[in-house]
């Protein structure tokens, strides 16, 4: 009996999750290194707020970028070099023989990622929140879950894009990947409102959805934030909705793109470049 | 004849180090590529004080924050470029266990490779500090600057650094590709308690007890007085008191603390770096790839 093309893919999305989550509780040691750890970087952070006397809100600014600066690590890493990292491991060219959508094994990267990122960050939220007294203010927690859950979409539709894009890379896909580290905390505003860059440069920035995605957040859950807002609420959500669309959209032709001109240039194949 | 082998080992890795860094652009990319990541580093302290000043950076706490953080880049790259040569050779390359058997020293392998890290950290924290003193009137007046504590503090702590690098590299054989977490979580223990972008006075009582064993705090300490002395004492005459919390220490017993823990360092790194190698070659897990 054959399954249908919807249940095989599927499949294929558990399938390349499974890893990930299972990985995970097979090496606990990720809980040091990228739960407890960390933790000392946005202590930093809110030590230099807490030493110039700043206003409460912005050392939970801190706490909640630092929380976040989880999902673009895992992007960076686990989504946007994944694709030139199987190619390197010698697992591509399975994958891409395998009769289903391309798309699914992305999907299967990002469910798995994000599974354990959101364990992970809400983790680091929560013991910034008790060590620096963090005051979270949270009237509309549906609300506080649809964007999250749009960031996310959009953020990891952004990944799922830069996973194709970086598959022609060589060892540049590594060096991209930590470049855009402290460049893209600095322009999306992880440790400070993001208008403090200017109209301009936030708008710039807000092509990355973490930028909108934080700024709504903080609108959310911080009781002065309201002054620090880039945008308002609704226009932020409305924009990250778009995003939505667009990076799903353009991931999948740019996977076929990137994924044919590799076939005619012969580089999916190709390691160590 | 070891010495002359080290030596050459030194060269031939640092050169292979320079080519995996390097090679992979053209040298106007690459000089780009070097000089973005740590000013958009700094950029983020920079408009986190904005946001709480105004906008005021000609003061001293600025001049502290801001020469702290350009010289914890040393401290955050070394440590990522010790524990990233196991990471990269393991489970990128592949060529781990070929140069864990060949006939050379591991340790000066692997320091051979941070070297030129180390060459390229420099020339970040080198333009930092110029941008610093340019655009944003950070306090280096190269006329008062005390080059015989700021160079022989930056040496002593860069080796240390280094040791305590190998100790990282040796526990990066037992972890999975998590291992990247290691260097950057314990750069952030060292941001955090050794006076880096805020004196320790600000910390807790306990924590700056720790603060005060720990040598990236003199390190820190010892480069800021070599480098801004003025603005440090400017610093403490405007709090009205200690406000770095190591105004009692002289130059001279921060060197010899800071010669102590290279030292202390050694001795500790060798024995973690023997003991994490034999439990992975134990476990099977010198040629180990975990790319989920």
């Amino acid at each position: 009996m054959t399954e249908s093309y919807i249940a095989r893919n599927l499949r294929a999305v558990r399938g390349r999750a499974y890893p990930r989550l299972i990985g995970s509780t097979r090496e606990p040691s990720w809980f040091i290194f990228d739960v407890i750890l960390p933790l000392f970087t946005i202590a930093g952070y809110a030590y230099v707020y807490k030493f110039m006397d700043a206003r409460a809100e912005l050392v939970g600014y801190v706490v909640l970028g630092g929380a976040m600066t989880a999902f673009w690590l895992n992007i960076l890493w686990s989504m946007a070099s994944q694709l030139y990292w199987e190619k390197e491991i010698g697992n591509l060219p399975l994958y891409l023989m395998a009769p289903i959508s391309r798309m699914s094994i992305l999907a299967g990267m990002a469910v798995g990622g994000l599974f354990e990122t959101t364990i992970q960050a809400a983790i680091t939220l929560a013991i910034g929140a008790i060590a620096f007294n963090v005051v979270f203010s949270l009237a509309s927690p549906l609300l506080l879950i649809v964007v999250f859950v749009v960031t996310m979409i959009a953020l990891y539709g952004m990944g799922m894009m830069f996973a194709s894009l970086y598959l022609l890379l060589g060892r540049e896909a590594y060096h991209l990947s930590a470049l855009m580290m402290e460049p893209v905390y600095f322009a999306s505003g992880f440790y400070f409102p993001v208008k403090h860059l200017g109209f301009w440069a936030a708008a710039g920035a807000s092509v990355i959805p973490i930028t909108l995605g934080l700024d709504a957040l903080r609108q959310m859950i911080f009781p002065g934030a309201i002054e620090d807002a880039f945008l308002s609420l609704n226009t932020e959500i409305a924009l990250l909705c778009g995003l939505c669309v667009i990076f799903i959209v353009l991931s999948r032709y740019a996977l076929r793109y990137m994924e044919n001109l590799g076939k005619k240039t012969g580089r999916l194949t190709l390691r160590w470049q | 004849m070891a010495v002359i082998n080290d030596l050459k080992v030194f060269k031939d890795s640092a050169w292979l180090g320079w080519q995996m860094e390097a090679n992979w652009t053209d040298p106007f990319l690459f000089m780009t590529y070097s000089m973005v990541k740590p000013i958009a580093g700094t950029l983020i302290l920079v408009l986190m004080y904005i946001v709480v000043t105004g906008g005021e950076t000609a003061n001293a706490y600025f001049s502290y924050m801001y020469v702290g953080n350009a010289m914890y880049m040393f401290v955050a790259e070394v440590l990522f470029g010790v524990t990233w040569v196991i990471h990269d050779d393991r489970e990128h390359y592949m060529t781990l266990k070929q140069v864990y058997i060949a006939p050379m020293n591991f340790y000066v392998y692997i320091l051979g490779r941070s070297a030129i890290k180390i060459a390229i950290t420099s020339f970040g924290v080198f333009i930092t500090l110029v941008f610093g003193v340019m655009a944003l009137g950070v306090g280096i007046n190269l006329a008062e600057v005390d080059w015989l504590l700021f160079s022989a503090s930056l040496i002593v702590g860069l080796i240390s650094i280094c040791i305590l690098g190998l100790a990282l590299g040796g526990i990066s054989f037992l972890t999975a590709k998590h291992s990247i977490g290691i260097n950057e979580g314990l750069a952030g223990v060292f941001y955090v308690l050794s006076g880096v972008v805020f004196p320790i006075t600000i910390l807790p009582t306990w924590a700056q007890s720790i603060s005060r064993v720990l040598p990236v705090t003199y390190w820190m300490e010892a480069m800021r007085r070599g480098l801004e002395p003025a603005a440090m004492r400017e610093l403490t005459s405007t709090a009205g008191f200690d406000v770095t919390g190591m105004s009692g220490v002289s130059d001279m017993t921060m060197m010899v603390y800071l010669l102590a823990s290279v030292l202390v360092f050694f001795i500790l790194s060798i024995g973690v770096f023997r003991f994490t190698d034999y439990i992975a070659r134990k476990k099977g897990k010198v040629d180990w790839t975990t790319a989920y």
